[in-house]
């Protein structure tokens, strides 16, 4: 199992937990990943907000160079990417005169696109390609006790329903009841977090991210477990704002991978729990199992 | 008392804009919206838009372009694609916001200062000169240019960020410098040719 790794800029910068975590994960698991060489934003919300020719013309560079590495399956772990890339792949094969433009616009600078590459979520890898009996196995901690809200946020599962299903995801679900965890029923799985609104118009944006932090401590939550690096910051970085505004509704947010490996026993510097801003305090028991 | 004419008339439209907008890739569904009201209801944002999604699909269609372009709604969409996958229609509404804020940037109806298209335009300048994004420091430039006071109010949030080795303002870019550029480049030469 071999594939071409798409970063994009948040698991370099605010969201690095989530690369610092994920890559020994997979490591672990005998997952090899290959970062794809000199790869640019992907483009996000925000270009496509500006002009689709570009955005797709952006995203498309990105897929070009992972064609190039000769590996047919990409994994793009942050759900903007993740979307971004799969749709520009969409538009590309959907509508001619958009793959005319951006064809032309990747031979200006010396590259091809087929539009073939899979691109893939990291939970879409591990519960498919990795299977969870073989993650199961690798779990010398179980995470016994801690009750685990999972939450997925809108860009995986929408518009482009590839390894879930959009109204009821479950495989974060079935992961995390393989590293033991006790997984919490939670409606608001798939709910907006307020996106880039959180910094832009915060009324709006902030009461999303309030209303998901109230609605997992109501249920009885730990920790919220995320896939995201935009929510994982709404979530983790807010908690002052939002109490003065409602009340406050702290609760740790961390990504799967970081449970994950306190589950293989990873040590500290790969689980990276002090990247975040509400620490999680849990600390798993070796299982008692010979 | 302010008061404000809240029916339409003919005389606001601007004929042929719906039609211009459902020519869009991704946006040819539209014609098909039955004005059911599963988009407004599904969006964890219409309670603070000043038109819902279902008035903003109408709008379009009927080619009351000054009104959808002057909305907030488009700019409150948080692209969580809610209403997309639930449309009964397989109207791709999410796209049409992008459609209708790209069409709102290109003729600079939107109050100035507002932070949601700066950023959008300080993120493809840095796309487009760099290749990638350094996130605080785009999310600095977006509050200097728009807000420097509620800047202040972050300082809290960039000081945790720099406790968490998460706070930079160093430009990451690809090495291919120059690359990016020619392909924005290339593109709107290829849509020039296009539309002429």
């Amino acid at each position: 199992m071999k594939y071409a790794y798409f970063p994009g800029c948040s698991l370099k910068g605010t969201g690095r937990a989530y690369e610092e975590s994920l890559l020994p994960v997979l490591r672990h698991l005998g997952v090899e990943v290959q970062e794809i060489e000199d790869w640019n934003c992907c483009g996000a919300t925000a270009y496509m907000a500006v002009d689709e020719g570009k955005a797709c013309a952006a995203a498309a560079r990105n897929l070009a160079l992972a064609e190039r590495t000769g590996l047919r399956q990409m994994l793009a772990p942050c759900s903007a990417c993740y979307l971004v890339l799969n749709k520009a792949q969409h538009y590309l094969n959907e509508y001619p005169a958009m793959r005319r433009v951006v064809t032309r616009a990747l031979d200006s600078v010396g590259l091809q696109c087929r539009g073939d590459t899979a691109v893939r979520h990291p939970l879409d890898v591990l519960l498919h390609d990795v299977g969870l009996d073989a993650i199961k196995q690798k779990v010398t901690r179980p995470l016994t006790g801690l009750k685990v809200a999972p939450y997925y946020g809108c860009q995986i599962v929408r518009p482009y329903a590839t390894f879930d299903d959009q109204a009821n995801p479950e495989s974060m679900d079935k992961l995390l009841a393989a590293l033991g965890a006790t997984v919490v029923r939670w409606p608001l799985k798939t709910k907006c977090c307020g996106g880039s609104l959180t910094g832009t118009l915060p009324e709006a944006g902030l009461r999303l991210s309030y209303i998901l932090l109230k609605e997992a401590l109501k249920r009885g939550a730990d920790v919220i477990a995320t896939v995201c690096p935009l929510c994982q910051f709404n979530l983790d970085s807010y908690h002052a704002k939002i109490a003065a505004r409602w009340e406050p509704v702290r609760i740790p947010t961390v990504y799967f991978s970081q449970l994950m490996g306190l589950a293989f026993g990873l040590p500290a510097e790969q689980t990276v729990l002090h990247r975040g801003m509400v620490p999680l305090r849990f600390e798993p028991a070796p299982a008692a199992h010979a | 008392m302010k008061i404000k004419r809240t029916i339409k008339y003919e005389a606001d439209r601007v004929p042929g804009f719906g039609r211009e907008v459902m020519s869009v890739p991704g946006c040819e569904a539209l014609e098909h919206c039955i004005q059911c009201g599963t988009c407004s209801g599904v969006c964890p944002l219409s309670i603070y838009m000043d038109y819902t999604p279902r008035q903003v699909m109408e709008l379009v269609r009927s080619d009351f372009k000054h009104e959808v372009l002057r909305s907030h709604t488009i700019w409150l969409c948080a692209s969580c694609y809610a209403c997309t996958t639930e449309c009964p229609r397989q109207i791709r509404i999410t796209d049409i916001m992008y459609e209708l804020k790209q069409r709102a940037i290109k003729e600079g109806v939107y109050p100035p200062r507002f932070p949601i298209p700066v950023l959008a335009e300080e993120f493809t300048k840095m796309v487009r000169d760099h290749g990638r994004i350094s996130e605080t420091r785009l999310v600095t430039k977006m509050y200097l240019r728009t807000n420097p006071l509620a800047a202040l109010g972050m300082a809290g949030l960039g000081l945790n960020l720099l406790k968490t080795g998460r706070f930079s303002l160093k430009q990451d870019r690809i090495e291919h410098r120059g690359e990016m550029e020619k392909l924005m480049t290339a593109v709107d030469r290829e849509n020039r040719k296009a539309d002429a």
